[in-house]
């Protein structure tokens, strides 16, 4: 405990006077500056976020085929409903495939990409810009042109055309499971439009790591390159590897846009999203079955959030490492 | 400070702002009503539109609403392929259309979301396409006007056909074999759509079954449709199917690019690959399926219901009378000036000319003789579970028995939901 007294703790100076007029109207009331500021975004949040969760809860207690409106309650039917509906269960499966891929590979290739353009000594920051604009696209219109343009089955696309070159046949990239070969168009669109925004984490974290601890290694004998990457990078980036892998879960939890624009009626590679839109506003207008899904996958992501969080260290202070 | 901002202080940035908000409002009052043109009574349809492929068909569209006098018609124009999902999602809101497109679902009947048309269309009833009026009543009453039919089937280069030495096919066996000896380096056989989806209805027509029976049962699983699930996994899987070609196959570009000798496609696409291949081009029905199997066109097309729940029921069921009974001439334009469309309407069919000779007289032939229209009671779920057939069976070689005893209990539950 302190024994410093308040008479010893160095005091700001008072500050000047102000000759102007007492404080009226909006400047004189805080609460209702507090309002002001923030009441246009809870307005926001509650009419767009709390009344649609709390309207899906309740839907999915209800018949509510072809309405949002319904009256006749089934207790959980729908919630069994949904948790005995393979294609949910099998999307389950498909996103874990998806993220088991897609996070690790999209953390080091992000990692990778702020590395090289960390060092890089020339046009720094036009390889910073080039490998961030993806970022500025639309899923679903890289979809498109990953579908149309480059992933196409006929020979003059661009996947085909290189191929080509090495005597092999074109390939039907999404209209074939066997071999799924989708799984490649699906993978690389999601690299390519979200490496880069990771990438610029990455990049503000490696700028805060200080200089002396490199200094300090070189002076202690560590060689450049790997064990300093080993052994002060990585783990200086922890806090930040951490809310990377927390974010590329939710994100690939999300996927929607690249699935549903991509392979269209199939009924392989759905992740949960696709499902439950197909469910509720597909042509089945199944809203209560829908939303019981989507409380159960609210629930599955937090608690796979959560569990994420306690293994990795997440929210704990730098003490605490 | 420059003088501009001591002149452009916060309060009169504010009053400024008011002043400008209150005169958009006063204007959003005004004649700001997507019309485009014309003076309309005050009464404001939406109409849905998806978006046709064929060019001029917006424009068109727009300029009949424009020229409804007593009603300001505005226009949904939906892009993309979500459609039916777009539509069935403003159903449910205050927002939703007037009038809109679409094909015969008795699911929305039974919703009280479609109004019954039935003292519009009485009058005229004799003229229009008997199939069309079956396949738009229930219990007496009919609940949508056809604006067009489409007749779908297969489209091939005579050329290419010729130098292999193909004769059109009559058979599914056929038409793989003919699929095999048109494949080349460059070209392959057969397209007919990026997930097979398309000629699913066919399939079960060219085997001699049907989706559902008189009694609404389920009619499509027999074993002739399950050899020709076998047999179009085997075509699927021989490398002589145009797969995922950049456009579907409601889009000509793939015969029209040189990339297949044969393609599935409808009638409204004739007017571009005669365009684009001159007479080299020649029309066929699906092939038949198995021995008790006759051949098949599919006679889709378009329709246009009055929502029941919207807020103008009868302004809008006046507006499509105006436009889908009255005005034969943007009837005639409609089914004729942009792609080829089988006027639904006998008396306006019986005056086209473009369709009299020549291919798009082939095509008419093929309807007549061949055509399967849509069964109201094949709603869009039951769709979408074939849909499921066609993914599973042919395109990921699960037992076609295994993927169609799912799909009867898909089919099942909502046979029960619909009629008990």
């Amino acid at each position: 405990m302190s024994t410093t007294t308040a008479r010893d703790v160095a005091r700001p100076a008072p500050a000047k006077a102000s000759k102007a007029r007492p404080r009226r109207g909006l400047r004189g009331n805080p609460t209702l500056n507090f309002w002001l500021f923030t009441g246009p975004f809870v307005i926001g949040l509650v009419i767009f976020i709390f009344i649609p969760i709390g309207w899906s809860i309740w839907l999915s207690f209800f018949e509510a085929r072809y309405t949002v409106t319904p009256s006749k309650f089934i207790g959980f039917d729908n919630y069994h409903q949904i948790l005995t509906n393979s294609n949910f269960v099998k999307s389950l499966g498909t996103f874990t495939v998806f993220a088991a891929f897609i996070v690790p590979t999209t953390w080091a290739v992000s990692l990778g990409l702020a590395l090289l353009v960390h060092r890089m000594r020339f046009m720094k920051a036009f390889f910073r810009s080039v490998f961030f604009l993806p970022t500025a696209c639309s899923y679903v219109a890289a979809a498109l042109i990953w579908k149309m343009s480059i992933f196409n089955g006929v020979r003059f696309g661009l996947a085909n055309t290189v191929i080509g070159w090495f005597g092999i046949d074109n390939i039907a990239w999404l209209a074939n499971p066997d071999p799924p070969w989708y799984w490649l168009v699906i993978v690389t669109v999601r690299l390519w439009l979200q490496s880069g925004f990771y990438m610029i984490l990455f990049l503000a974290a490696l700028q805060n790591i200080p200089g002396e601890l490199y200094e300090a290694a070189a002076i202690d004998g560590a060689k450049p390159g790997w064990q300093t990457f080993r052994y002060i990078t990585l783990p200086q980036l922890r806090a930040t590897s951490t809310a990377v892998i927390l974010l590329l879960l939710i994100a690939a939890y999300q996927a929607f846009d690249e699935f549903y624009n991509l392979l269209g009626k199939a009924t392989w590679g759905k992740p949960p999203l696709v499902e439950l839109y197909n469910t509720a506003l597909g042509t089945n207008q199944d809203y209560g079955a829908g939303s019981a899904g989507a409380v159960v996958l609210t629930l599955l992501i937090c608690v796979v959030t959560l569990f994420q969080g306690k293994i990795m260290g997440f929210g704990r202070g730098e003490e605490s490492k | 400070m420059s003088a501009m901002s001591s002149n452009w202080d916060r309060r009169s940035v504010l009053r400024a702002a008011a002043g400008l908000s209150a005169a958009g409002a006063l204007a959003a009052c005004g004649s700001n009503n997507g019309r485009g043109g014309g003076s309309g009574s005050g009464k404001s349809l939406t109409q849905y539109f998806h978006a046709y492929g064929e060019a001029g068909t917006e424009q068109a569209i727009k300029k009949y609403a424009a020229a409804y006098d007593k009603a300001n018609v505005s226009t949904q124009w939906i892009t993309g392929n979500t459609f039916e999902t777009k539509l069935f999602a403003a159903l449910l809101t205050k927002n939703a259309p007037d009038v809109f497109e679409f094909h015969p679902q008795i699911q929305l009947i039974k919703s009280g979301q479609v109004a019954d048309l039935s003292d519009l269309i009485d009058p005229v009833k004799d003229d229009f396409n008997p199939a069309d009026i079956k396949s738009h009543t229930v219990d007496g009453k009919i609940y949508g006007v056809r604006m067009i039919d489409d007749p779908q089937f297969f489209f091939y280069r005579k050329s290419m056909l010729e130098k292999a030495k193909v004769d059109v096919p009559t058979t599914l066996d056929e038409l793989i074999e003919a699929a095999a000896k048109l494949t080349t380096s460059k070209v392959k056989g057969l397209f007919m759509g990026n997930d097979l989806t398309s000629i699913q209805s066919n399939l079960i027509w060219s085997a001699g079954a049907d989706t559902l029976n008189e009694k609404n049962e389920i009619a499509y699983h027999t074993d002739a449709v399950a050899e020709g699930l076998t047999k179009l996994h085997g075509l699927f899987t021989s490398g002589h199917l145009l797969l995922d070609a950049p456009a579907d196959y409601w889009d000509p570009s793939a015969i029209d690019q040189g990339l297949c000798a044969i393609q599935w496609c409808g009638m409204w696409a004739m007017p571009v690959m005669q365009k684009a291949l001159g007479d080299d081009l020649g029309v066929f029905p699906f092939p038949k399926v198995g021995d008790s199997g006759k051949q098949s066109v599919y006679n889709g097309g378009w329709s246009m219901f009055v929502n029941a729940k919207g807020k103008n029921v009868e302004a809008a069921k006046e507006y499509v009378k105006w436009l889908w009974i009255e005005q034969k001439k943007y009837q005639e334009d409609w089914a004729l000036s942009y792609g080829f469309h089988i006027p639904p309407r006998a008396s306006i069919a019986a005056e086209a000319t473009k369709l009299k000779s020549g291919l798009p007289a082939e095509g008419v032939k093929l309807f007549n003789d061949f055509g399967h229209f849509d069964n109201i009671g094949w709603t869009q779920a039951m769709i979408v579970a074939f849909n499921d057939v066609m993914a599973n069976a042919v395109r990921k070689n699960q037992n076609p028995e295994a993927a169609l005893d799912a799909c009867d209990k898909k089919v099942d539950v909502e046979l029960k939901k619909l009629f008990g």
